[in-house]
């Protein structure tokens, strides 16, 4: 019987397998950020251990970094002119530069060329590849399995373990199956697909597997496409997301600074051609949707899996037959101040982000550009794009793009996680409402009282025009 | 970490499912260095509302939560888990959790139990309809009991679900990166294998 490309990830990167203990995993690449780790450094230094592989390790400043006043590499964090204006926020900055200093691992600070958000800067510069083992303290790692990686987030205590042992003992997921056949209609992106997976398959619904995407539909996504599509895994519950490494990948890949080169990349690549999932594998799930029947997504309530087409309306809890389900969306809708019915392109917001680790890339910014170009952010709505990285910042403006949103009014950041969960000072207020290009609408998630619809850059920034949730199609 | 074998404590019913770790513990507290303290950011928003479960008299000194389906989804943040313990939780049980907050629970001792959904709601009964009832988390035994009065048989008993690894580190308070280190020598040998187009971070 055939095995999956999860399954000969797994395979291929256990140290120790014993009967009734959970598998002993090497982890090839382990990305650090300012949040996650203070506690498990810590831990070291209690413990009186070291970093074992310091040269696997990448630290970035992404959660807390404020994303306006950053005019170089090398800014104060402390005094009149420093950027960094919370006390707290600078304490945890602080302490990953000494973290860093002090166990030997190469870190991209705030201001820096190569900084940015964690899983934006790694597939850039060619760290991330196909067969790989990543993790993070961050969940959205699940990113990385845009290129055939296994790549999951951790919690603290992990961190640490990573870097004590360069290794994790994990239980074995299950594998699914995620088909998505035919082609995505014009104007419905990768991101309004994943929307609609997780409204299909739940929060919940891949809890204790690892998700392959496949089909023609995935296949034709750029990197950029497939990276929005992994992100989310993680809010169908999933353990990671992957997506077979094709000529796509390969051609992203060739010439990235750590990419391998001459006779390593040749015979990296005969590795990478053998990892798809072989023609006799078993999933143990298989879930199956058809592209062509997709239009623009968004969200109505307060978690992922409360979405909808843009087309729809917003749903009456009454005529939910499961009591939970009924009982989780009368309290988002009350949340959400939004009554059963209403058409949802006719929801007004306020506040448009157009960024994350699951929608700041290039392409993203390009899509929402080519959108917004010769058109103006609309009285009363306050749009904020964020380059997911400095290298995306620098090309972005390269290409004329930071302009096109200056022109139409909207402000134009640094790198930074920003407004996705309103650790740094891009925040809402309570009762704003956002069309936001991030991957999470719960509660309070970008300020207190703060109210979020998850949406593709090109609905973001149709919205951003007409001041309510709009497609592109619809200007 | 302290061991864990079982614990008898009173409980409190959170009727709510998809429970994600911004509201166990919000964004703000995650800019702490340390691992202290996080108690205060427990729910901290709901918490606001002095309807809340949590700020309900009957509610003090309990050590066990019982919470509706997919508890601890979303982000990864192991704060969810420090505040819950930091609060005085010993336990928290559910039908089904969020993988990454279920992981993290487990490094830390916080016991995360899942039972089939027909028993949280029977334990979430019985809390309700007596706030004093005893609950007993017996990982020994692998049973979750609503205890009856003294000397009576418990009112329900659930069987409690855990591979017998964890179960097992958990009895004896071990924790991973010690009982990982001593396969120090599998680690090296593996590292003499990797092939050498792997990336390095320099």
């Amino acid at each position: 019987m055939g095995r999956t490309l999860a399954g000969k990830i797994w395979d291929a990167h256990v140290v120790r397998s014993a009967e009734g203990e959970p598998d002993l995993l090497y982890i090839d690449l382990h990305l650090v950020h300012e949040v996650t780790s203070p506690q498990a450094f810590d831990g070291l230094r209690m413990a009186g251990r070291s970093v074992r592989r310091p040269d696997l390790t990448v630290a970035t400043e992404d959660h807390n970094v404020p994303t306006a006043g950053i005019t170089g590499p090398d800014m104060p964090l402390r005094g009149p002119t420093s950027p960094l204006t919370d006390p707290v926020s600078r304490v945890q900055v602080e302490t990953l530069r000494k973290n860093c200093a002090d166990f030997g691992i190469r870190l991209y600070p705030m201001g820096d060329a190569g900084q940015g958000i964690v899983h934006v800067i790694s597939p850039q510069q060619g760290l991330t590849q196909p067969g790989m083992t990543i993790v993070c303290g961050d969940s959205h790692t699940s990113t990385h399995g845009a290129f055939g990686a296994l790549a999951f987030g951790v919690g603290t205590s992990e961190v640490g373990h990573v870097l004590a042992t360069q290794t994790l003992p994990q239980a074995r997921p299950r594998d699914m199956a995620v088909n998505v056949t035919g082609e995505l209609p014009y104007g419905v992106t990768a991101k309004d697909l994943i929307l609609a997976v997780i409204a299909r398959i739940g929060t919940g619904g891949g809890t204790g597997h690892v998700i392959e995407y496949r089909g023609d539909a995935i296949a034709g996504l750029s990197m950029d496409g497939r990276m929005t599509i992994c992100n989310m895994s993680i809010e169908a519950g999933a353990r990671a997301g992957l997506i077979a490494p094709d000529e796509t990948t390969f051609g992203y890949l060739q010439g990235r600074p750590h990419a391998p080169q001459g006779a390593a990349w040749d015979e990296a690549l005969a590795y990478w051609r053998s990892l798809p999932t072989d023609p006799g594998a078993v999933f143990d799930r298989e879930v199956t949707l058809d592209a062509g029947a997709l239009t623009p997504f968004v969200t109505w309530g307060t978690n992922p899996a409360q979405a909808a087409p843009l087309g729809s309306a917003v749903p009456d809890p009454a005529a939910m037959a499961d009591p939970a389900e009924r009982a989780t969306a009368e309290r988002a809708l009350a949340y959400m101040d939004l009554a059963p019915g209403t058409a949802l392109t006719d929801v007004a917001v306020d506040t448009v982000f157009v960024g994350s680790c699951t929608n700041g890339r290039l392409e993203d910014l390009r899509a929402a550009a080519e959108v917004l170009r010769g058109r103006k952010v609309a009285d009363g709505v306050r749009m904020l794009v964020v380059p997911g990285s400095m290298a995306v910042k620098a090309a972005a403006e390269a290409e004329g793009l930071a302009e096109v949103f200056t022109a139409a009014g909207a402000q134009w950041r640094s790198a930074g996680c920003s407004m996705c969960l309103g650790m740094n000072p891009d925040t809402m207020a309570p009762g704003e409402r956002s069309a936001s290009t991030s991957n999470r609408n719960f509660e309070g998630r970008q300020g207190d009282g703060a109210r979020t619809h998850l949406v593709s850059p090109q609905v973001a920034a149709a919205t951003a025009v007409t001041g309510r949730l709009t497609a592109p199609a619809g200007l | 970490m302290e061991p864990f074998t079982t614990h008898t404590g009173r409980g409190v019913s959170l009727r709510r499912s998809n429970v994600d770790t911004d509201q166990i513990i919000p964004s703000e507290y995650l800019k702490r260095v340390s691992r202290a303290g996080f108690g205060e950011g427990l729910f901290a928003t709901w918490r606001a509302d002095p309807g809340f479960v949590l700020n309900q008299p009957a509610a003090r000194g309990a050590t066990i939560l019982a919470a509706g389906p997919d508890f601890g989804i979303g982000s990864s943040r192991q704060h969810a888990v420090w505040a819950l313990a930091d609060y005085g939780f010993r336990a928290v049980i559910s039908a089904r959790f969020g993988d990454i907050f279920y992981n993290n629970a487990i490094q830390e001792g916080l016991l995360p139990v899942v039972l089939p959904a027909d028993a949280v709601t029977a334990l979430q009964d019985a809390i309700e309809a007596d706030p004093a009832q005893r609950i007993t988390v017996d990982l020994a035994g692998r049973e979750v009991r609503a205890e009856g009065a003294a000397g009576q048989p418990p009112l329900l008993t659930a069987a409690l679900q855990i591979d017998d690894y964890t179960r097992w580190r958990l009895m004896e308070g071990l924790d991973d990166v010690s009982l990982t280190l001593r396969h120090a020598d599998d680690i090296t040998s593996y590292e003499r294998g990797r092939p050498g187009w792997l990336p390095l971070s320099g």
